[in-house]
């Protein structure tokens, strides 16, 4: 039976670790180091040490992208998961009780399928498909309305403090559908006697939502804000095929990767490129862990 | 706790089926009827908003499609004059719309199958066997799973750039698989660890060597996991946008879809082609609602076990 492990091991992992080492290891390993030089492609890199972060730390773009990423932060998974589990709520608990059984509310399972639907589509694609909608003129689908029915158009993208809002609903009409399924499936699994329990109690709605479902489903929200926190960390696309002139007006709705791509494929610097994918790992990390931390509580057994 | 409550519910506990929606729902002795009606009412409301908000912009777009420039400008929310089929036909042969999709098929299709054989021959191995090194090698690829893509990009270019990959297909699947491995690798690991050794044991003693024991019997018994992996790595590899941005820029015939229309998108000022622009977003898109449709339940299943690590 151990007759021949070893050449079937290495042969099974011979091209999926190569292929890894080569495309995504040695490139990580790398980005490192060229963040230490003065590399814009064409002569042979200088190493400058940390003149690349000095800059950065002068450098009004990647501070305003830095601070857009504190707002995507905040909005984007409170919004989102705020939705989300109020909806989650009423199609799973929100309708009448029978037995032990809780129901949600009529068409609980057409809801489902269309809020999920958006998570399917293409991020760029939702991108191109919202700069229609928020067309400025009378060919916008919301200005249209609006402007049938008399009212100023609203400039979703072109007005600076209101563009970066823009982007982050669109996120959050994406995401709303996934985060419905995920939490429905973790109230699923809260047995329906803690609701019969705590109605014969005489909870209301209200308070079921607050005292029992809200606990029980910690270990899920924490994932939500996880990804919800990661995602509001990338944002390349829809920044790059949404917003005006790729982050823009004036650096408004610009963002890390925003920047990293625009430095390097544009300007082609890529140690200052670098420099900032290296800022934007270590904020993702930092994201990561204090969220690990911060959230940790005492899972409640049931 | 009630002691009551832990009485199992019995039949003759169920309150009679009325017409009224309200009365069930408000059996608490205190929860006052009215607050339930008034909650179920107001949720309603807002979840049909919600659905209103997800439809009705995908359902203006395939509208649009068919109307020309001037009805697109001044009757935004009217049916079309007419059907005009020819606005697809402009998208599909003239801005490649045609071209984009194909490459996204045949990009996504090699890449996924690649991602889902490796992945899985490396995800077996560490799963089920003993051997110097297979926790560094498991870490190494889990730890994947933390880096953002955007760290990497610069030197991903020049590692693809040297390897003579650049605008290239092949580039751009090997690098979507490598990107696909620490997820992948991750989930079917822990998925072939549940798998029960006492079949594998039966195989190698009726004398089926290693590769063979994996593709015929380990494959087949872990289909659940391979296929939720499968639609996690399909959409998300349709939906990449970033990565053939840097790899394909240069050889337009290359792109895949999202890049296509991105740049129909950018362009469709220029050229005044706001119905061709909509018809390039409806091609893109119906496919999507009707793969959705038919695969709804195992797409949200495999989306969101994805979700839960």
């Amino acid at each position: 039976m151990r007759h021949g492990k070893y050449p079937f091991v290495i042969g099974f992992l011979f091209a999926p670790v190569t292929l890894y080492v080569v495309f995504v290891i040695a490139p990580y390993a790398q980005a490192f180091q060229i963040s230490m030089t003065n590399w814009r492609g064409l002569s042979a890199p200088q190493w400058v040490g940390f003149d690349n972060y000095r800059r950065l730390l002068d450098d009004g773009a990647f501070w305003k992208a830095v601070q857009h990423h504190g707002v995507l932060l905040l909005a984007l998974p409170l919004i989102t998961i705020a939705i989300a589990l109020f909806f989650a709520f009423l199609l799973n608990v929100g309708g009448k009780s029978s037995g032990g059984q809780r129901q949600g509310v009529w068409g609980a399972k057409f809801y489902r399928v269309v809020f999920f639907f958006p998570q399917v589509l293409a991020v760029a694609i939702i991108a191109v498909l919202f700069q229609m909608v928020y067309r400025p003129n009378e060919s916008g689908l919301i200005n249209g309305v609006l402007m049938k029915l008399g009212f100023d158009p609203v400039l979703f993208l072109v007005r600076p403090n209101l563009a970066l809002w823009s982007i982050i609903a669109v996120l959050v009409w994406q995401a709303v559908g996934f985060y419905v399924v995920l939490f429905s499936a973790g109230m699923a699994s809260i047995p329906g006697e803690i609701y019969e329990a705590a109605e014969m109690d005489g909870a209301t709605k209200v308070t079921l939502f607050f005292r029992v479902t809200l606990p029980l489903l910690w270990d899920t929200l924490q994932v939500a804000w996880v990804y919800l926190g990661i995602a509001a960390f990338d944002a390349f696309a829809i920044v790059a095929v949404l917003s005006v002139d790729g982050g823009g007006p004036d650096g408004a709705t610009t963002v890390l990767a925003m920047e990293i791509y625009r430095n390097a494929f544009v300007y082609s610097k890529y140690g200052y490129a670098s420099a900032m994918g290296v800022a934007l790992f270590f904020l993702t990390l930092t994201f990561a862990a204090l969220t690990l931390r911060l959230s940790k509580r005492e899972s409640v057994e049931y | 706790m009630n002691p009551q409550s832990t009485l199992p519910p019995t039949p003759a506990a169920k309150p009679p089926k009325t017409g009224d929606p309200g009365a069930s729902g408000g059996r608490g002795r205190k929860g006052p009827r009215s607050e339930v009606r008034f909650f179920a009412g107001l949720g309603h409301i807002a979840l049909a908003v919600w659905a209103v908000i997800v439809i009705v912009p995908i359902l203006w777009t395939f509208l649009a499609a068919f109307k020309n420039t001037s009805e697109i400008f001044s009757s935004p929310w009217t049916l079309p004059a007419e059907l005009r089929w020819e606005n697809f036909g402009r998208a599909w042969t003239k801005a490649n719309v045609g071209r984009y999709f194909l490459n996204s098929v045949i990009v996504v299709t090699c890449s996924t199958f690649g991602t889902m054989l490796l992945g899985s021959m490396a995800a077996y191995v560490l799963a089920r066997y003993k051997f110097w090194g297979n926790r560094a090698i498991y870490y190494l690829f889990v730890s994947g799973l933390a880096f953002p893509v955007f760290l990497a990009l610069v030197p991903l270019f020049f590692v693809v750039k040297n390897l003579g990959l650049l605008d290239t297909h092949t580039g751009v699947v090997l690098v979507y698989i490598a990107y696909s491995l620490p997820f992948t690798i991750f989930f079917l690991a822990a998925f072939f660890k549940t798998l029960p050794s006492s079949v594998a044991e039966a195989g190698l003693i009726d004398g089926c060597g290693h590769t063979r024991l994996f593709f015929q019997v380990m494959m087949p018994m872990a289909k659940p996991g391979l296929i939720s992996v499968a639609i996690f790595n399909i959409i998300g590899q349709w939906a990449q946008y970033q990565l053939p941005l840097v790899l394909l820029s240069n050889s337009k015939d290359k792109w895949v879809l999202t890049q296509g229309i991105a740049d129909i998108s950018v362009n469709a000022g220029y050229e005044a082609d706001w119905s061709g622009l909509f018809a390039a977003l409806t091609i893109a898109i119906l496919p999507m609602i009707i793969v959705y449709a038919v695969f709804q339940r195992q797409i949200q299943a495999g989306l969101t076990s994805g979700a839960v690590k």
